[in-house]
């Protein structure tokens, strides 16, 4: 099986790859004691790797365009490995029973450390199903998410700081605030579409962030505010770890409060109106949709999980400042519901799960952490361009002409 | 057919302009009750910006739009928001077809229930028992229009997935869906062979005779429109030229002429 072409193609490969990472993976200039340090065995190791790597990729792509070449025949499609579990009781009832379990025990098994950034990749979840609104069922392209998150931080930092509000009294208004700056948003962007719509998106994310750092009276400015109480139990103040436990059963709890509205949002009139808007605007105007309306229900609705997920955020850390609100943040996010399969639920936990936990266990590799990261995303994207969890929107099927009607 | 008296959509000295092109120049049209009326012209003459007008994506320049719909009080509908006047019973399908390719076949046409229902964000959230039975009320009254139209097999498949001549009848389903009482089509039968034509044409007679629905069509396929409509209007560089039965207009000289380019010695 093994051919000469085969063999050459590899060994191209293989010698362009040692020629692109030689400058990081070869030279490194000692600045100590001022000598270049040659590498060599660096590229021995990339050179074989590629080698052996490129035809494996070669493979994977063969397949891939078999797969989209049988799809075009209009051949049976395999059913997804995912959409099997969904669709089969005996999977997913298991799994689900599972995941629970894990889930719970999670904090009690597992160190403060472990706990403490499975609440940030929860928030992330919750930030990710509220984002799946707007970019993934609505089709706005969102890249000022953060702004909504920051508002929501800010609320409870701000209100903790002035009045002594609790976190249970700030997480309702938290969200409040999300809703309303997402309709602040909303207002101006209804006419713009696709890229406009994300430049201007973009700006507004920049303008909070920097009326935080700027407006010193208001916001202290890039020092932030600090010593935000941790949600109380009761009444009662835990110790660090335990508030963190109890951050992270919270989130839980949030989290699932979100997927059941979400989906109950995204299977109703209000979540066909918005698939519409997403699939052709003109023609959802021509039956009906008041566009204006659903626009700013999807910001809105969107908005709303970001300023939970924001007072969330700064209940755990007890400390908000400017630097935490980022363009990173936002496309993270984004990241997030891309890769998880636009408009799909669970595509979005396992996106969060991944993109938040994946660097912070990559801690160990410390300086190709990133670089890792940016090649799983390359490579997600070739192979699964719709996403983790792509295929599987739920439909309304009609079943019997009896009128049973309901999504399955 | 017999007209009656009052018409259920008349257009008067509609006229719109894009920057200096005039588009339309003071076109008179009117739509009676059951009626099938034709708007034929040759490429370019402003029949889709007539009905860009009509149906509120565009904003006339000048002219009035007025419809009376059954029922109801006399209103004047110049820009009128499109939602907004697919609320008041004006619906139409598109000339390049504009299904919503990745949802369902009855998912299209439940969109086209939209603005018939109520469910707000609260109802969609708590799915009380009002919710579910407008859920359920939404579905069976698409998949009805579904079976009038003859869908009802590929109810399940996803609107991409359709043969042509069905995707341009699933058009025609969406906008039935709305409880329109005016039918605007915007060439329906482009595109399709002979066979699917001949359907076509039943199908429009069907939902006339049976929904009691007027119907204005743009269309090209003469032989189409010459069986099917009550009454012809002609348009030619954004004015019109003529308007009669179809016996008229296939004997007038102005029509001849804007079609060929000449007059035909006797």
């Amino acid at each position: 099986m093994i051919n000469f072409s085969e063999i050459k193609k590899s060994l191209l490969v293989s010698l362009w790859f040692m020629f692109l990472t030689f400058p990081i993976m070869v030279i490194r200039v000692n600045t100590i004691e001022n000598i270049v340090e040659w590498r060599w065995r660096n590229m021995v190791f990339i050179g074989v790797g590629s080698f052996l790597l490129s035809p494996v990729w070669r493979y994977l792509m063969k397949r891939k365009e078999y797969g989209l070449k049988k799809a075009e025949e209009g051949k049976e499609m395999q059913v997804s490995f995912a959409r099997r579990i969904l669709q089969e009781r005996k999977f997913y009832i298991p799994g689900l029973i599972a995941a629970g379990l894990f889930s719970l025990a999670f904090p009690l098994t597992f160190s403060l450390y472990q706990t403490n950034i499975m609440v940030s990749a929860l928030i992330f979840v919750m930030l990710g199903l509220g984002l799946n609104i707007v970019v993934g069922l609505a089709g706005l392209l969102d890249l000022g998410y953060v702004a909504f998150y920051a508002v929501g931080a800010y609320t409870y930092a701000l209100l903790n700081y002035h009045f002594h509000l609790s976190f249970w009294i700030a997480l309702p208004i938290g969200g409040a605030m999300g809703t309303l700056f997402g309709v602040l948003l909303g207002f101006p962007v209804l006419r713009l579409r696709g890229d406009y719509l994300a430049i201007v998106t973009l700006g507004f994310g920049e303008i909070i962030r920097l009326i935080l750092e700027n407006w010193n009276e208001f916001s202290f400015g890039p020092s932030g505010i600090s010593n935000i109480s941790r949600p109380s139990f009761f009444g009662m103040d835990l110790s660090v770890h335990g508030s963190m436990i109890f951050i992270y059963y919270i989130m839980i709890v949030l989290c699932i409060f979100t997927i059941f509205i979400v989906n109950r949002l995204q299977d109703s009139r209000i979540g066909r109106a918005w698939i519409a808007l997403r699939e052709d605007e003109v023609a959802c105007q021509a039956m009906g949709i008041d566009k204006t309306k659903t626009k700013l229900t999807a910001f809105a609705l969107g908005a709303t999980w970001a300023g939970m997920g924001g007072v969330m955020f700064a209940a755990k850390t007890t400390f908000v400042n400017p630097a935490s609100f980022t363009i990173w943040e936002s496309i993270i996010v984004l990241c997030i519901v891309v890769l998880g399969g636009m408009g799909s639920v669970l595509g979005v936990i396992i996106g969060a799960l991944i993109l938040i936990l994946l660097p912070e266990y990559l801690r160990a590799f410390s300086e190709y952490r990133m670089l890792v990261f940016g090649i799983v995303l390359v490579v997600m994207m070739i192979f699964r361009p719709g996403g983790i969890v792509s295929d599987v929107r739920r439909t309304y099927k009609f079943e019997g002409a009896g009128g049973k009607g309901g999504d399955e | 057919m017999n007209r009656t008296a009052q018409p259920i959509l008349e257009v008067n000295g509609l006229g719109m302009n894009f920057g200096g092109l005039r588009a339309l120049d003071s076109v008179d049209l009117d739509v009676g009750k059951e009626e099938i009326v034709a708007l034929i012209g040759p490429n370019g003459a402003g029949k889709t910006t007539f009905f860009n007008c009509i149906t509120g994506l565009y904003t006339p320049t000048d002219g009035d739009i007025i419809i009376l719909p059954p029922g109801k009080k006399r209103e004047r509908i110049n820009g009128v928001k499109p939602n907004l006047v697919t609320r008041r019973g004006l619906s139409r399908t598109f000339q390049n077809i504009r299904l919503f390719p990745n949802m369902t076949v009855l998912e299209n046409v439940m969109i086209g229930r939209h603005c018939r229902t109520t469910t707000g964000i609260a109802g969609a959230i708590f799915r009380g028992r009002s919710t579910r039975r407008e859920e359920k009320e939404i579905v069976d009254y698409s998949y009805t229009i579904l079976e009038n139209i003859g869908l009802e097999k590929s109810v399940n498949e996803f609107a991409k997935n359709l043969p042509y001549g069905e995707q341009r009848r699933l058009e025609i389903a969406r906008a039935l869906a709305t409880e329109p009482f005016l039918l605007l089509l915007d060439e329906p039968a482009a595109g399709m062979n002979p066979q699917e034509t001949e359907e076509l044409d039943e199908l429009i007679r069907k939902i006339r005779d049976e929904q009691e629905i007027s119907i204005l069509l743009i269309e090209h396929d003469m032989k189409l429109v010459m069986s099917l409509s009550d009454r012809i209007f002609v348009v030619d560089y954004g004015k019109k030229i003529a308007q009669g039965t179809p016996d008229e207009i296939k004997s007038n000289p102005v029509v001849i002429k804007a079609y060929l380019g000449e007059e035909i010695d006797a």
